[in-house]
């Protein structure tokens, strides 16, 4: 008894003087596209994060963060050089961003490469947490993949007694998957998707196609992205389109929607995140956003500010000494924290588990701001939505990720 | 010009010697202004010896990247001693869709054998970027690993290595092709096309022989170039790349090989520092190509000319 107690002070007296060292140092490397079309979008992630920093004294759990932002010129072979460098060179502990699925893609294998833990804070593939997750052991994604919530806007669509629905989305991987997601749950709910349409990432005029889509449909949903958005619903309601628009969460995203007019007014989608979430968190977020960067801030905005967040929680608990690669992987996707988004935690595969927002355009005065503008109202909650819906881990994982020819399109005239 | 010959021995031997000290970011862009080199002594030969300004070189890095990407990562062909093999398919790759450009381009001079170069080199990017089947479009293809045959050339320094043998070995055989008389024709072309077939050559074959041969360094560009970063994408192929190679023999120096890769050598460690530094290190860059265009036509292989120059005029 006496032995253990004497063993016990000497242990006490150790940590008391182990523990309050001198401030460490967490380095952080920054990917994200800021020069060529993206640079917007790329400005919008490091803002999020830095807002993070800037209030906590540039602190992260106690740790001194040294941020380092490098440019990815929105190509994934540049992404590739730029981590090398941040790792090799300036030694960074962990990397963080990427924009585009492509991004994601290229990245992952250097962060298994060179044993350096990668937090995709946007990046939204949707194998990179699913099937190839294995090859991965040094990511974990802390924003959404791209057909997480449109499952519940499929589920949506359907209760809102919509039968048939045209699809349009942009022709790429993201496109495929937003589509793949919200057309696999409507039409395992009853409805039918009755036609898909293919334009081009980037595309400017939507006359060839809008007049190809079936006047019968009780719904169009859309995935666009960038200044796409902005466009097809122009385009759509000078064409006299009277048939409701719903979409994929980067159609109408805070990134856009500033710049939008009233053609979207009642338009609806889904995201995990939207600036008009009326809690007293988010009120906080968008506020001090504002006002320090003029513009509401966008799920761009909020992942990054969310991953600084998280990062914060897990240093805490390491008193800011870095745990090493393999401990902050896992010590991130044990936590469980409540986020501007809402509620957020991870499920076994390194992906968030949270709250789904199906979101309605409005026209009205939020958080005390003078002027009516666009917010994305939220019209319902899915709560604690994880990646693989209500399928269950292993049933969705033996379906291929999706893509242009999957679900196969059974209902197309 | 037996002082230079031996001047660029000493340097290769120098940049060889120095490798394993390097750091280890500092030893991957030596890797990556090796591969770039050897692309741009390939531009150099229409460029410098044939007069031809190649927009479209990045296609050929391609053709030899995606091979490369495709057998290794459906087949998993080339990660072992398949690797040379590999590197003889990324050569013929390369030098088969040359000899099918060539067939257009080659025909026309000056201004349009740009615009014909950058627009059949546009088409294969157009192709890496759509055909999703094959290439993965926008995602790219990642490489499973680079190639292991008794040496790993996982090691960067192994792989650095590999890469400046076949740097050493690509320098060589265009030094003994352009003082050749195939070589020394094609400079004859260059200055005076017309002369050169009244004298009986055909000047045609001549060129589509460079401009295949230029394609086939380029497809090797690409095997090395897919094995170093890991990935090959859309992103590879595009104009940028093209013109970022075409930049790198101005500012080298063209007409005189190694030029090509100095202006390689000078670029990347450029390029990669600078953006360390100014966010606005692209007009910097910029700067430089004009400033070497206006002051320097004979690029940094030319200063020691004019100094010379300068001296004998006072």
């Amino acid at each position: 008894m006496k032995l253990f107690s004497k063993v016990g002070l000497v242990a006490g007296i150790a940590l008391a003087f182990a523990v309050p060292a001198k401030a460490q140092e967490l380095r952080i490397g920054f990917v994200a596209p800021m020069t060529g079309i993206f640079a917007q979008i790329g400005k919008d992630m490091e803002n999020g994060f830095q807002l993070y920093l800037d209030q906590h004294n540039g602190q992260l759990g106690g740790a001194k963060v040294t941020f380092i932002v490098e440019d990815t010129e929105g190509k994934p072979p540049v992404a590739v050089r730029k981590a090398e460098k941040l790792i090799r060179q300036d030694k960074v502990h962990m990397f963080i961003g990427g924009l585009l699925a492509s991004a994601g893609y290229a990245l992952a294998p250097v962060s298994s490469r060179l044993k350096t833990v990668y937090v995709l804070s946007v990046s939204a593939a949707d194998d990179l947490t699913q099937r190839d997750l294995n090859k991965y052991p040094y990511i974990i994604r802390t924003s959404w993949t791209s057909s997480q919530p449109h499952h519940p806007m499929g589920q949506w669509a359907c209760e809102q007694g919509y039968k048939r629905v045209v699809t349009i989305a942009a022709d790429y991987a993201f496109g495929h998957e937003v589509t793949g997601g919200f057309q696999k749950v409507f039409e395992d709910c009853g409805g039918k998707v009755v036609q898909k349409i293919w334009p081009p990432l980037g595309t400017k005029d939507f006359g060839p196609y809008i007049p190809t889509i079936k006047k019968d449909a009780d719904a169009i949903f859309t995935v666009m992205v960038g200044p796409m958005a902005l466009q097809f619903p122009k385009q759509a309601q000078a064409a006299g389109i009277k048939t409701p628009i719903i979409g994929g969460g980067t159609s109408y995203d805070e990134f856009v929607l500033p710049s939008m007019g009233d053609e979207v007014l009642g338009h609806v989608s889904a995201l995990q995140y939207s600036a008009a979430i009326d809690t007293p968190a988010n009120a906080a977020f968008v506020k001090a956003y504002r006002s320090k960067y003029g513009k509401v801030p966008s799920y761009y905005s909020e992942s990054n500010y969310t991953t600084a967040q998280m990062i914060d929680e897990v240093m805490k608990r390491n008193k800011g000494k870095w745990p090493g690669p393999q401990q902050f992987i896992k010590q991130l996707q044990g936590l469980k924290l409540e986020a501007v988004r809402g509620p957020v935690f991870f499920d076994d595969m390194r992906n968030p588990v949270q709250n789904i927002y199906i979101k309605k355009v409005e026209k009205k005065k939020m958080f005390g701001y003078p002027n009516e503008e666009l917010w994305n109202t939220i019209i319902k909650t899915y709560p604690d939505v994880g990646q693989f819906w209500k399928y269950g881990k292993d049933k969705f994982l033996k379906q291929p990720v999706y893509s242009r020819d999957f679900p196969p399109c059974k209902y197309c005239e | 010009m037996k002082a230079k010959v031996i001047a660029v021995i000493v340097a290769i031997i120098a940049l060889g010697a120095i490798a394993p000290f390097a750091g280890s970011y500092v030893l991957v862009l030596m890797t990556q202004a090796l591969v770039l080199g050897i692309i741009a002594m390939s531009v150099d030969l229409l460029l410098g010896y044939t007069g031809l300004p190649s927009l479209g070189q990045a296609a050929y890095l391609g053709m030899g990247a995606y091979l490369t990407a495709i057998l290794a990562s459906t087949y998993g062909f080339g990660l072992g001693g398949g690797f040379w093999v590999v590197v003889v398919l990324g050569m013929l790759a390369g030098a088969a869709a040359a000899a099918v450009f060539g067939l257009f381009a080659v025909r026309a001079g000056g201004v349009y054998f740009l615009m014909i170069t950058l627009a059949l080199g546009m088409c294969v990017w157009g192709l890496a970027y759509r055909w999703n089947s094959l290439t993965g479009g926008d995602n790219g293809i990642n490489m499973p690993g680079r190639p292991e045959f008794g040496i790993s050339l996982s090691d960067d320094l192994n792989y650095f290595y590999l890469v400046l043998f076949f740097f050493v070995l690509s320098l060589g055989a265009l030094y003994v092709l352009v003082r050749s008389p195939f070589g020394r024709s094609l400079v004859g072309i260059r200055e005076r096309e017309v002369r050169m077939r009244i004298l009986g050559y055909n000047t045609w074959l001549h060129k589509y022989l460079a401009f295949v041969i230029a394609g086939a360094f380029g497809g090797l560009a690409g095997v090395l170039w897919a094995h170093l970063t890991g990935i090959v994408s859309p992103g590879d192929v595009i104009l940028t790349t093209s013109v970022d190679v075409l930049l790198m023999v101005v500012l080298g120096g063209p007409g005189t090989l190694v030029g090509g890769a100095i202006g390689a050598g000078v670029v990347t460690f450029l390029r990669e520092y600078l953006a360390t530094v100014v966010p606005w290190w692209q007009y910097v860059l910029g700067a430089v190509y004009v400033l070497t265009i206006l002051y320097l036509p004979g690029g940094l292989m030319g200063i020691p000319a004019r100094i010379r120059r300068r001296k004998n005029a006072t």
